[in-house]
């Protein structure tokens, strides 16, 4: 870590003047460096070729570390994965920081140096980019904001009017990795666990997928807030149809599951970070979750159901004992019960 | 999952499932007491296989639908007061009190925080002396001893900021006024399995015999629930009525002999009004006056005026088994999760949220 003026942030550092300059100079333009950020403008000026992709995020995650990463981390690979979800390869990120007065410089320091890894890994750069400071207990040490532009794969056509009846839906891998390794380190709830989040960059996987099986995939969506069951109560709403899902076929960890058991909460709805739903061709099914499961980010990868006229809007889950029941969308945050 | 899938078995379900259709001959009428066994009824799809003869309904066993809207309002008027940490458990936040629910209060800046157990609160206190900690202690005879162990662990470190709001609701006297009331259809009941884990089965075999109806003590698995719900049945076609025992992993008769001590140490049986049904005779608990600083209810002076539950909501008849949720006419139009009228409609254990989480509603309607 280089060497700042102050231990922490404080307000000085987003008002513009030199100390917001010392903190770019000594530090953040070095560690981001690349040939259109260092020209320093207000904006960076580029060509792209083909067509393109635009898409923003802000990430408030509480708290800022977690096992297996960090907020740095889920700005980056959020915003490219959801650019992979629209069948685009991330190239250019801009970068906001609304940091709360009095965060650790070497928090911030490591949470940056973690941003510069996770753009080397997606193969995608910032070229712009702002910081404000608000004061103590105006923010919750750090949210971060993210928009990115990307090339559309040549092959991509990827849209909820492109979801028909009898199509096949696949998830990536195990669910609510994220959602439990953000729980238990969040005050009050403490648990032991060695849960990890799942955060990573999904976007040279569904590369693969596309050079593969182009408009064979219908749709790509990650299964990031809300989790698995609020995409597919998206997908059956905006597209129109029924979904059918078997409870059996959901690839869940055990260790997750026993923690979701413990803490009251049904993995469906607990949120992922590098874990994404497609719904494809029945024809085309079976290859691509043989695909997917030789990637490093499928190796979990199943079919879990299927799009169908029946229940139109309404996702339908086959219990493992048997029975039936609706899953709908959750209504506002999950809670735990009391008992 | 070791303890968990063999009670998931969908051969083994099947098995009960079959036992039971060639059991049954006339139509029965269950409650099952527990909202977490309303709530995995449910989650797993077991009443759409049940046969038509077993007509289950939802008993009063969830803590967030009885508690009285008159102590939702206590507890944001303590959350509500400068310097308060009001302390709950998840799903109190979203209960609507007449005004606001804890969680509207929450965002309108008062500090309210969801802990998993009271004993967390103690810590909050003991981190924070320039605060009053207050957690709201809410449940059955399953909550208390972990609620009454926080009063002691703060009595012994001899805490001067922490205190409970109590709204301890006890199974046995609602189940006797649920059966004791004219309108009365339940001809069998599904005992809670986790409130007998603490309290034992003594409690029940008074209700058996002056009532003539049988009990069977119950878990919240699958099997577990075929499993009780096939031993009613066998009872009442043989028209028996005797207490057993299904969750007997769990469950012994003497009940949990520390856990009763505990309880024993800080409370004392009070009449409670439940939401919805109204005052039960020796249905709940107070804190003794021993304990009276722990005691928020004593140790604030909170000047409310008791307001009324609103007109369009039925609970009361749907925590009594006599209605179904849809059948309110409010049930998914003015209320749902998002916007409660009604307890039942707020926690995943009460029989309107989890009908209409789970449920096809253009089906149901």
């Amino acid at each position: 870590m280089p060497k700042f003026d102050f231990d922490s942030i404080n307000l000085g550092h987003g008002s513009g003047g030199v100390l917001t300059h010392n903190l770019l100079n000594s530090g953040v333009f070095d560690v981001l460096q690349n040939d259109l950020l260092n020209k320093k403008h207000d904006g960076a000026i580029f060509e792209l070729e083909g067509k393109l992709a635009f898409s923003t995020d802000s990430y408030v995650v509480n708290p800022v570390f977690f096992p297996g990463g960090n907020i740095g981390e889920l700005a980056v690979n959020g915003t490219v994965n959801d650019l992979a979800m629209c069948g685009a390869m991330a190239r250019y990120l801009s970068l906001s920081f609304i940091i709360e007065e009095g965060l650790p410089m070497e928090e911030f320091w490591n949470i940056l140096n973690s941003i510069k890894y996770c753009c080397d890994n997606a193969g995608v750069q910032v070229v712009t980019g702002d910081t404000k400071v608000v004061e103590k207990g105006k923010g919750d040490k750090l949210f971060i904001n993210t928009s990115g532009i990307g090339t559309l794969h040549k092959k991509a056509s990827i849209s909820f009017d492109r979801i028909a009846p009898g199509d096949v839906i696949i998830i990536s891998g195990n669910i609510a990795n994220h959602g439990i390794a953000i729980m238990s380190k969040r005050s009050g709830l403490e648990f032991e666990t060695d849960i990890v989040s799942d955060t990573t960059n999904l976007n040279f996987t569904v590369q693969k997928l596309l050079n593969v099986f182009g408009e064979q995939i219908h749709f790509l969506r990650d299964a990031t807030r809300g989790g698995v069951a609020s995409v597919l109560n998206e997908i059956a709403k905006d597209g129109g149809m029924g979904i059918e899902i078997a409870e059996k076929a959901i690839p869940v960890a055990e260790q997750v599951n026993g923690a979701c058991e413990m803490l009251g909460l049904d993995p469906l709805y607990v949120a992922n970070e590098g874990v994404f739903i497609a719904v494809v061709d029945a024809s085309v099914a079976n290859d691509l979750v043989v695909l997917l499961r030789n990637d490093e980010n499928g190796s979990n990868a199943a079919l879990i159901g299927i799009v169908t006229n029946d229940h139109r809007g309404q996702v339908i889950l086959q219990c493992a004992i048997g029975g039936k029941r609706v899953v709908n969308m959750l209504p506002g945050e999950q809670l735990p019960r009391i008992c | 999952m070791k303890y968990l899938s063999e009670y998931r078995d969908a051969a083994i379900v099947e098995k009960y499932l079959d036992e039971i259709r060639k059991l049954v001959t006339k139509p029965w009428t269950i409650m099952e007491v527990c909202g977490g066994q309303t709530h995995s009824l449910v989650k797993n799809g077991i009443l759409s296989l049940l046969p038509e003869y077993v007509r289950m309904v939802h008993g009063p066993g969830c803590p967030v639908c009885v508690t009285p809207l008159h102590l939702i309002d206590k507890a944001v008027y303590l959350a509500e007061m400068e310097g308060v940490i009001l302390c709950s458990y998840g799903d109190m936040l979203r209960v609507p009190g007449s005004k606001k629910s804890l969680l509207e209060a929450k965002a309108a800046g008062a500090d309210v925080r969801i802990l998993y157990s009271p004993l967390e609160a103690v810590k909050i206190a003991k981190d924070n002396p320039g605060k009053e900690i207050v957690f709201f202690a809410v449940g059955f005879e399953t909550t208390a001893p972990a609620n009454a162990l926080s009063v002691l662990h703060a009595y012994r470190e001899d805490l001067k900021n922490y205190s409970i709001l109590t709204s301890h609701v006890l199974v046995p006297p609602a189940m006797e006024a649920i059966v004791d009331d004219e309108m009365n259809v339940v001809q069998g009941f599904l005992a809670a399995g986790h409130v007998c884990t603490i309290m034992g089965m003594d409690e029940y075999y008074p209700l058996v015999k002056k009532y003539k109806l049988p009990i069977v003590v119950t878990g919240f698995e699958p099997v577990d629930l075929l499993q009780g719900i096939l031993m009613l049945l066998k009872q009442l076609e043989n028209g028996e009525c005797r207490l057993e025992n299904q969750y007997t992993r769990f469950v012994k008769a003497e009940g949990n002999l520390d856990a009763k001590k505990i309880i024993q140490e800080v409370f004392e049986i009070a009449d409670r009004e439940w939401r919805g049904i109204g005052n039960i005779p020796f249905s709940g608990y107070e804190v003794k006056n021993e304990y009276a600083t722990f005691d928020a209810n004593k140790k604030f002076n909170i000047r409310l005026d008791k307001a009324e539950e609103s007109k369009e909501c039925i609970a009361g008849e749907i925590l009594r088994g006599i209605k179904k949720p849809f059948e309110c006419p409010q049930f998914g139009k003015g209320c749902t999760p998002i916007k409660p009228i009604g307890a039942p409609m707020v926690s995943s254990e009460g029989a309107c949220a989890a009908y209409y989480h789970f449920s096809n509603m253009e089906a149901m309607a």
